[in-house]
């Protein structure tokens, strides 16, 4: 035997052409076997939650929207939560129902776009094309409800600035029937198509007590059988009175997690017909201080990717002291890193596609894996600062 | 084509004609809020369909005439950015979609934030919006296209600046 060989190691990324976001990814391979997994984030880190400190409450509601543009109404959304449990104010129920209604049409148009890129990643464009195109009906709901195709900025502190009126609500109503045939056929093509089924069934398989161990959330959860949803287990919003049936699929492979998120859209349809229908009057909005009163508050709620987390406290002025956000993808970042290794190499974008990344949500921190040397590096603050200023300049 | 121009002028007009045609473009986000990148997206899908105007999106930088970016330049994605833009073969374009890949937008003043794309690279059409309509961003490389015709210079070529800005050496990977 010669010496043991060096593992061939691919770096991917930041630019990668899969993916339309920045991170960076190596694998160590043996032949096509990948056995080693490390992950570097951070190329999208603006520095959000240091420039909401710096902004009043109602302007930093506009930056923290745009931490993310594919769920923009959800961070809002807890943004707004967040800071009227502080303020001791509660929108009123139209508002409330409102913001349900948004983000379960965020959902529905989050949902689709990750079919495509999931299906583009299979080398399926064909399903990639069908999704998008589908998606615009919502875009258009969307577009017609907000004013704005994407960043909708439907929220305000203490309530929403859009009305649905008849008009509108039948149009949703058209264009859930349209969704709802398609989403059929897509179902379909999840179940059936032999092709997609070879790219999906059995591949990346998480276990129950795996996905509970790497604490992974959302629709990446509910594929391992771990029912586990915001809305159910801490309503917020109209959820309090809307309850919401959690899908789940036991195979807790590619397939189920393709299943799941397909199978949500038809709860989610049913969701947003029930609130168009039990649609409350009255006000949009409440007052609310310019000064919030100091304390602290979390609030939670689903994403389209999982359970999305913020922090917020305050110190009695007109600026947040200070916020901590917590998103979807980064427990279930940990789960791709596990589930590669011992995979072939071709099967690396399905897997992590599975978990419908998203890296501007996610870059709040940078974690180093340090994978080489087997133990953990720390350095003192000095350290770290002078480190930033030799890379930086 | 006139009798008295020069091989050299020929070949230029012949250059530009497929380019024309068919630029293929690149896409790089160096920090946006993936509001910017999904409408880009968007532009190639059936309702848009940025491909009849022989304009494809592919992996690779050493291929493409068109380096589309968006998002404000964080300090992470700099050195990346530059180097996908030298990795480009010359007469190269830039694109900068978003009101963030003008100016910083929404990001304005936050600590990993350099500004605009155009801190870091000679940029040539600029679309705002946030994030812009596909119709806007395909009204954007139509008008470029239409400028190349008419014998449009890049911006790298005009400022004289060919290498953008020193690039730093890091061992950050
Ligand atoms: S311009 Fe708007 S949509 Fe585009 S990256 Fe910036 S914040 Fe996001």
């Amino acid at each position: 035997m010669t010496a043991e060989r060096e593992p061939f190691r691919i770096p991917i990324g930041p630019q990668h052409p899969s993916l339309k976001e920045p991170g960076h990814f190596e694998f160590s391979v043996d032949g096509e076997i990948v056995t080693q997994a490390s992950l570097r984030l951070g190329y999208v880190h603006r520095g959000i939650e240091k420039g909401a400190e710096q902004r009043s409450w109602v302007q930093a509601l506009y930056l923290l929207e745009r931490v993310c543009g594919i769920c923009s109404h959800v961070h809002a959304t807890a943004y707004c939560l967040g800071v009227e449990k502080l303020a001791g104010v509660e929108a009123p129920p139209r508002a409330q129902a409102i913001r349900s209604l948004v983000a379960e049409l965020e959902r529905i148009h989050s949902h689709l776009l990750w079919l495509g890129v999931a299906a583009h990643e299979a080398g399926f464009d064909m399903l990639f094309m069908h999704s998008w195109r589908d998606r615009e009906t919502v875009m258009n709901l969307l577009e017609g409800i907000t004013g704005n195709r994407v960043n909708y900025s439907a929220n305000l502190l203490g309530g929403v600035k859009c009305d649905i009126d008849q008009r509108l609500a039948d149009a949703i109503r058209a264009g859930l029937d349209y969704l709802e045939e398609r989403t059929q056929h897509y179902l379909d093509v999840v179940l059936n198509d032999a092709l997609f089924l070879r790219r999906t069934r059995g591949i990346g398989v998480m276990s129950r007590e795996d996905a509970e161990r790497l604490g992974v959330v959302g629709p990446t959860a509910r594929a391992s059988g771990v029912a586990r949803d915001v809305r159910v287990d801490a309503p917020y919003a109209a959820y309090r009175t809307l309850p919401v049936q959690i899908v789940t699929e036991m195979a807790g492979d590619l397939q189920a997690r393709f299943i799941v998120r397909v199978r949500e859209l038809f709860e989610t349809y049913r969701l947003i017909r029930t609130l168009l229908d039990t649609l409350p009057e009255g006000e949009l909005t409440v007052r609310i201080p310019r000064r919030i009163p100091p304390g602290e508050a979390i609030s939670r709620v689903e994403a389209p990717r999982g359970e999305l987390f913020y922090y917020l406290k305050s110190n009695g002025s007109d600026q947040p002291e200070r916020i901590k956000i917590r998103t979807p993808t980064l427990p279930n970042f940990a789960s791709v890193l596990v589930l590669t290794v011992g995979r072939q190499l071709a099967d690396v974008p399905m897997i992590l596609a599975g978990i419908d990344p998203c890296f501007s949500c996610n870059d709040r921190m940078v974690a180093i894996h340090d994978t080489g040397e087997g133990r953990d590096r720390r350095w003192t603050w000095e350290q770290l600062r002078q480190h930033g200023i030799e890379v930086y300049r | 084509m006139e009798f008295n121009k020069t091989w050299q002028d020929m070949l230029e007009q012949l250059k530009t004609w497929a380019r024309v045609n068919s630029p293929w473009a690149i896409h790089f986000n160096s920090g946006s809020c993936n509001g910017c990148d999904i409408e880009i997206l968007a532009t190639l899908t059936p309702r848009y369909d940025m491909e009849r105007f022989g304009l494809k999106l592919q992996g690779s930088p050493r291929h493409a005439d068109v380096l589309i970016c968006t998002g404000p330049v964080t300090r992470q994605a700099r050195d990346r950015l530059i180097r996908i833009y030298e990795q480009m073969p010359d007469p190269k374009f830039v694109i900068a979609v978003g009101s963030c890949a003008l100016s910083g937008g929404a990001f304005q003043g936050c600590y990993n934030i350099l500004g605009g794309i155009d801190q870091v690279l000679p940029v040539d059409v600029y679309v705002p919006g946030c994030p812009p309509r596909p119709e806007a961003i395909i009204d954007g490389v139509v008008k470029l296209l239409e400028q190349l015709k008419a014998g449009y210079q890049p911006a790298a070529r005009r400022s004289g600046v060919l290498r953008p800005v020193p690039v730093p050496v890091t061992d950050a990977g």
